[in-house]
């Protein structure tokens, strides 16, 4: 299949504001369990009210909260699919600038020195781009998500030794729950990452926090973890928006890499309950969103 | 418990009526403003030409669309999306927001410190929690723009929203020392041994 990166470019387009108006499936679900389980009075009215703000964004055909994020592409290459590499960061680009553009999008996006807005969600390096590959035939698949950043700045790395063992990392995140109270818009997910090198645990932490619920860490051990991890953090009684009640978060998951004998890292990055992301897969067939 | 409608501007007295768990609706006026725009008038000395005495102001910067100025757009722009930002990184421009300006009323998400408790106490006002991210919604209770001001640092200006039944808003913090927040923390951190014991990692 060969790519054309025009049509990429109103994919990416498509795909942010997608992202930004429509809460995946699993989100709303996990909604649903919450209120189910919350006796907490305000907990419960504040779960209502952010359900109740889903409907609005549909019916109004309005995106669900301000913050349009930092945007994020990630791209999964399959089997016979062919493209030009620059050409297609280029669509990608400009799919994200379009779409800031078009549709009248706050741009969120600064210079980090200057504080410059381009009012285009676009700068050094953003819109983030991360490739990957997979088995599938001719297909290539798009996520988009607009990652909000109440949520982003509740990010922590910990370079543990392997004397703190594996309590360490657990007590590490139990912490850093309690210490964003309501700072991160929660109910959360809670994305924790273990191993690797410093970088790579802190995008862990980022794939974990934007797995879809009810998806299980792919290592039994780190399965095990954010099973255990996911029932205590409801515990602790932050609550919706740090007001109290079991509604901390919707699930705390895992991700994995391995690491060298002499390290133990541990990373934590939020998602917020507007957690959003859109897809978009790409075949000899056509477009399918969703 | 309870609920205020309260007209904006307020009193200091009207401020110190309000008090943790009870709800408040706003009407008529609502400021907006973030990290750019306090930093700009309170650590690079710039001035609004807006008066905020007796005011809320919401943490915020909203998505609007550029539009000609009219009756219904006085300052050429429409609300498309406004909702409420983490109020904490702002915690150290409440007492000259208070002192130099007058506001009286705090909206944002996720509550603020003690700075801002004792800020309150001293001159009178009060954080009302709005629930982030439920910015659709938000934005229906927003009826127009009527102004903005340091625009330059858009979408961190300063902007001024006509509002209609905006809440309700919980009563997060109080002029009496109550903070919802502190409370939640003060349990949070009572529960802590139990839920580490639980997962077999007590200190």
């Amino acid at each position: 299949m060969q790519l054309d990166t025009k049509e990429v470019e109103e994919v990416c387009k498509d795909l942010y504001v997608r992202a930004l108006k429509i809460l995946p499936p699993d989100i709303k679900a996990g909604f649903a369990r919450l209120q189910q389980a919350e006796t907490h009075k305000i907990g419960q009215t504040i779960l209502g009210t952010m359900v109740e703000n889903i409907a609005v964004a549909e019916r109004t055909n309005n995106i669900l909260c301000q913050d349009t994020g930092i945007p994020i592409y990630n791209v999964t290459v399959g089997r016979d699919v062919s493209f030009e590499g620059a050409d297609m960061t280029r669509a990608i680009r400009r799919g994200c600038e379009r779409a800031t553009r078009e549709h009248s999008l706050r741009s969120s996006v600064v210079h980090p020195i200057t504080r410059v807005n381009e009012q285009t969600s676009c700068g050094i390096r953003v819109p983030i781009i991360h490739y990957g590959f997979d088995d599938r035939e001719e297909t290539i698949e798009i996520e988009m998500i607009p990652k909000g950043s109440g949520s982003e700045n509740g990010s922590f790395l910990q370079m543990l030794i392997p004397a703190d063992g594996i309590k360490a990392v657990k007590r590490f995140v139990i912490d850093r729950v309690i210490e964003l109270g309501g700072r991160v818009c929660p109910p959360t997910i809670v994305g924790v990452g273990i191993g690797g090198t410093s970088d790579l645990c802190m995008h862990l932490a980022k794939i974990a926090a934007t797995r879809p619920l009810r998806t299980k860490c792919s290592d039994p051990d780190g399965a095990k973890i954010e099973a255990e991890l996911s029932e205590a953090v409801n515990e602790l009684g932050v609550g919706a928006q740090g007001l109290g009640g079991r509604s901390t978060s919707f699930a705390v998951h895992v991700e994995i890499a391995a690491t060298h004998i002499t390290q133990n890292p541990v990373a934590v990055n939020i998602q917020c309950h507007s957690a959003r992301r859109a897809r978009a897969t790409i075949t000899p067939g056509g477009i399918h969103f969703g | 418990m309870p609920h205020h409608v309260v007209e904006m501007p307020i009193s200091a007295e009207q401020a110190r009526q309000l008090r943790i768990g009870e709800t408040v609706t706003l009407e008529k006026t609502l400021y907006g403003i973030r990290d750019a725009t306090l930093i700009h008038m309170f650590d690079r000395g710039r001035r609004t030409r807006f008066d905020l005495n007796g005011h809320a102001v919401i943490h915020t910067a909203p998505n609007v669309h550029r539009v000609e100025k009219s009756d219904k757009a006085p300052a050429g722009y429409e609300p498309f999306c406004i909702g409420t930002t983490t109020s904490q990184r702002m915690e150290r421009f409440t007492k000259p927001l208070m002192q130099r300006e007058g506001v009286r009323i705090i909206i944002g998400k996720g509550g603020m410190g003690q700075g801002t408790l004792d800020v309150f106490a001293e001159l009178g006002g009060a954080y009302l929690a709005i629930v982030g991210g439920a910015a659709a919604l938000e934005t229906t209770w927003i009826e127009r723009i009527e102004d903005v001001d340091m625009d330059d640092l858009h979408p961190e200006s300063l902007w001024r929203f006509r509002i209609r039944n905006f809440g309700p808003l919980l009563v997060g913090m109080d002029s009496h020392g109550g903070s919802m927040f502190a409370d939640v923390r003060a349990d949070v951190a009572a529960r802590r041994s139990a839920v580490l014991e639980k997962l077999g990692i007590a200190e």
